[in-house]
């Protein structure tokens, strides 16, 4: 813009071009690449499974596809998106990338265990692959005995194989990134200046070693009654089912902050740089990854008040999903007052930050209904819930993933893509989203249930309006995906700081020298502190 | 029970005004504080938007009052909402004393109600409006949840254990019954309808064909023809302890501990009888378990219901003369 850019002439990806040399590497930056090749497959694939849901939905009669088909629809979108998109796309992809640079490092602490986690994750991807494309897994993404272990003749095994695999990639990844950020903070950095995506990537990687085992373990149970028989969660063999689902939720609800708490912190940094502003209230947001991540192990069992819980230990676990409920809030507000008095600068980042704001603040608060003990007993386990957690999860996690691939892409590829385009789709994809689920949050108060093949027809319009907003967002992706790859080819080049923002990762070239930066960055300010540049507010 | 479009179901049920004004006041707080955020949003995007990408915003950091506020004002309506909820859900778990009790098993696909009077019938429930209605339900095979959408009640059907929903339907009609646990292929085909009736208009269906005795009496037959009245003999003499007035009163077991007889209790010792033994008898009783299927043991468990010596006890004509109900203690 005001200089005259020139490709840098040694970056990592120029830096060596062989097969061998991608499958190989050592660099955070060319796995979180492959991570990125890897999980924008997997949504694909969980896209198309989408699709196919929302045709079939668009009539009351199971005319498209047989139940059968359609109970594996559903599954494999879920286990998909969940296992191979939600959880690793912010950390493994953004994370991978941008944290070590954020933090002045050269790389993360253990550069092979990264690679590991790739090829982990890779191994756990084929297998349910394998499992999908050999019929396919009926359980729902849920897998609920003992429908999981005695009823269903589909591949569960393979598809609990993946998953248990999966589950590796992202205890190593959560370890890598804990050292990462107490070892190789570059002098100066202290922990109040550290970026607010770190602290996100932090309280994540608390929930991903924390949690995850359980899933293991809870798969490998499950493994091990459907293989052997043994009575762990089928009453007919004198278990129980209900202890599945604790030690399912156990995990799968914090599993929830692993895919929100990255966007989230994604979020901060966009907010913060396109308002040229010091993110408002820095440590109460800072300290809010953490409450919720800590807090997020302490709601599971509001996933069970109508599975036969004591009505004492709903009265507690409904008390403590509000308490879960302010740390998100006092995000929210914070976001909004870092506006107040910004200088904002509309740039397709800041478009898809501020239709996550709008998406996330409809899922967050639709969650007061859920936790709602009277109101749960009517809308559990009806598309009430499944809008609340498609805001939750595609208004909030996808946008913010959004939000940070637009923010990062130029530092990645050193290219910048259409910001017009870039802005039409977000727009696209916030109507198309709202059209989408806005409808299923009264197709669920009026009693429809989830998973249901067919329905009555009293809810057909609700449907049609649903099927009809999953095209728009649809198309909305699509764009994304064509002006992204465009970008590779066509777009201008990007120079080290294409959006003037604060922060490590705009201090070297774009895209990074192989070991990120020429020389060792000091630091000597918080992670904000666009006030103190030498321009004046105009 | 259809109309093309709605956007509020039926409310069909004492429980549902109850519902559905807790939905309007979390809708009306939502709303406010979701569009107060949308409009600041929107709003400050507008005002202080800026093309120079050189200018910088104002060097604001935060504000602790204003941190406290919105942690404390969200929390204190929170806990407004919190309380509220669980006020209609302790209606919604506690049934009323007098209850019209009917029984129900969920297997793939289908549901199966049984009244008291032995009429059965699947897929569809007669109840008369006005009076409250007890469901006791488990499931055949996997997890089932049956769902009465326009009552607003709901709870999950687990093999081996007993659930139950109450409601007392206050409109005339057919409403829905849906399967709201995924339970396989035909999940979205395990649906059925409630009739909703006069109370003399069901009586009268009540009294139609079918039947072949009282739930309670074909009990007493499968409690012969299993040999059960060989060991619990009335007056207490023989290897098992006797079962007259047993039903909701506290039993000592041998290990020490105290039960309160319900019908989770009694499930649990005809299928296995080795868990919970009565203080003073050996362990000697064999399970039953692949003998008798849940709707015998539902039989079973009316017939042990029964044998009541009080006036007023669930009897014969258990459908005219509500059963003198237990303290509800459902293993829920």
């Amino acid at each position: 813009m005001e200089m005259t850019l020139a490709p840098p002439r040694v970056d990592y990806l120029n830096v060596r071009h062989t097969v061998a040399s991608w499958l190989l590497t050592k660099d955070h930056k060319r796995i979180g690449i492959m991570y990125l090749i890897v999980v924008s497959i997997a949504f694909f694939v969980g896209g198309v499974f989408a699709s196919l849901i929302r045709m079939e939905l668009a009539t009351p009669a199971g005319d498209l596809v047989s139940a059968d088909t359609y109970n594996k629809l559903f599954t494999m979108h879920g286990v998909a998106m969940v296992f191979f998109v939600l959880i690793p796309a912010v950390p493994a992809i953004l994370g991978n990338f941008v944290l070590p640079l954020m933090l002045g490092a050269k790389d993360v602490a253990f550069p092979k265990i990264n690679l590991l986690s790739w090829y982990v994750f890779v191994i756990g991807f084929l297998f349910t692959l394998y499992a999908m494309v050999t019929g396919g897994v009926d359980t729902g993404w849920t897998f609920y005995t003992p429908y999981s272990s005695r009823a269903s003749s589909a591949n569960v095994m393979m598809t609990g194989i993946g998953v248990f695999v999966t589950g590796f990639s992202s205890i190593l990844t959560g370890l890598n990134f804990m050292v990462t950020i107490h070892r190789m903070r570059a002098p100066g950095l202290t922990w109040f200046r550290l970026p607010l995506f770190v602290w996100a990537v932090y309280a994540t990687s608390l929930v991903q070693i924390l949690g995850t085992p359980v899933i293991a373990i809870t798969v490998l149970a499950l493994a091990v009654e459907r293989g052997l028989h043994f009575g762990i969660f089928d009453p007919a063999l004198g278990g129980d089912p209900v202890l599945f689902q604790h030690l399912f939720w156990f995990y799968s609800h914090p599993a929830v902050y692993i895919m929100i708490l990255p966007p989230m912190g994604a979020i901060s940094e966009v907010i913060a740089a396109f308002s040229r502003k010091n993110i408002f209230g820095y440590s109460f947001v800072a300290f809010s990854s953490l409450a919720i991540a800590i807090f997020g192990f302490l709601v599971w069992a509001h996933h069970l008040f109508v599975a036969g819980i004591s009505v004492y230990s709903a009265l507690v676990f409904s008390f403590l999903t509000y308490a879960v409920a302010i740390p998100s809030a006092v995000k929210t507000f914070n976001w909004t007052a870092t506006l107040y008095k910004g200088a904002i600068w509309l740039k397709a980042p800041m478009i898809w930050a501020l239709a996550f704001l709008g998406l996330f603040l409809v899922g967050g608060l639709t969650g007061l209904f859920t936790a709602a003990l009277g109101v749960d007993v009517h809308i559990h386990d009806t598309y009430f819930v499944v809008a609340h957690f498609h805001f939750i999860m595609v208004g909030g996690a996808i946008m913010g993933y959004f939000a940070g691939l637009h923010y990062w892409w130029p530092k990645m590829t050193g290219r910048m893509y259409s910001d017009i385009w870039a802005k039409v789709a977000a727009i696209i994809v916030f109507a198309g989203f709202n059209l989408t689920f806005g409808p299923q949050f009264i197709l669920g108060y009026l009693g429809m249930p989830r998973r249901y093949h067919v329905y009555p027809e009293e809810f057909q319009v609700l449907n049609v309006l649903s099927s009809a907003g999953a095209s728009i967002l649809a198309v909305g992706y699509v764009l994304v995906a064509i002006y992204l790859i465009a970008s590779l080819f066509k777009g201008e080049l990007a120079g080290e700081n294409p959006w003037h923002a604060t922060g490590l990762e705009w201090k070297t070239q774009s895209p990074p020298l192989p070991h990120n930066f020429d020389v060792q960055p000091v630091v000597t300010e918080g992670a904000y502190e666009y006030s103190k540049r030498e321009i004046k507010v105009v | 029970m259809s109309s093309i479009f709605q956007l509020m179901p039926e409310q069909a049920s004492t429980l549902a005004p109850k519902v559905d004004q807790l939905y309007w006041f979390i809708t009306g707080v939502t709303a406010f504080f979701g569009i107060l955020v949308c409009v600041l949003v929107v709003y400050f995007a507008a005002k202080y938007r800026t093309d120079n990408p050189m200018a910088i915003g104002a060097p604001i950091t935060g504000s602790i009052p204003l941190e406290l506020a919105w942690s404390v004002i969200p929390f204190l309506i929170s806990v407004v909402i919190f309380v509220w909820a669980s006020q209609v859900f302790f209606d919604i778990y506690r049934p009323p004393d007098q209850t019209l009790n009917i029984y129900a098993t969920g297997k793939r696909w289908m549901w199966k109600f049984q009244h008291l009077d032995g009429k059965a019938e699947i897929n569809e429930l007669h109840v008369p409006v006005g009076r409250p209605v007890k469901v006791t339900f488990t499931s055949e095979d996997v997890l089932h949840s049956l769902y009465f959408n326009s009552f607003r009640v709901k709870a999950d059907a687990i093999p081996g254990r007993y659930s139950s929903v109450w409601f007392e339907a206050t409109k005339l009609g057919d409403y829905h019954i849906f399967c709201a646990e995924y339970c396989g292929t035909r999940h979205s085909a395990m649906v059925g309808t409630v009739h909703v009736m006069e109370p003399a208009a069901y009586q009268a269906w009540l009294s139609g064909s079918g039947g072949g005795g009282t739930l309670a009496s074909r009990g007493e037959r499968l409690f012969s023809e299993l040999a059960c009245n060989t060991c619990h003999v009335t007056d207490g003499s023989g290897r098992g302890p006797s079962l007259h007035n047993k039903f909701g009163t506290q039993e000592q077991l041998a290990n020490g501990s105290t039960v309160h007889i319900d019908e989770s209790y009694v499930r649990e010792s005809i299928l296995t009888p080795q868990t919970k033994v009565v203080a003073g008898y050996q362990p000697v009783m064999p399970t039953f378990q692949g003998l008798v299927n849940e709707e015998n043991v539902m039989a079973l468990i009316e017939y042990v219901k029964s044998l009541q010596s009080s006036p007023g006890a669930a009897a014969a004509n258990t459908a005219a003369v509500p059963p003198a109900t237990v303290p509800a203690q459902e293993n829920r």
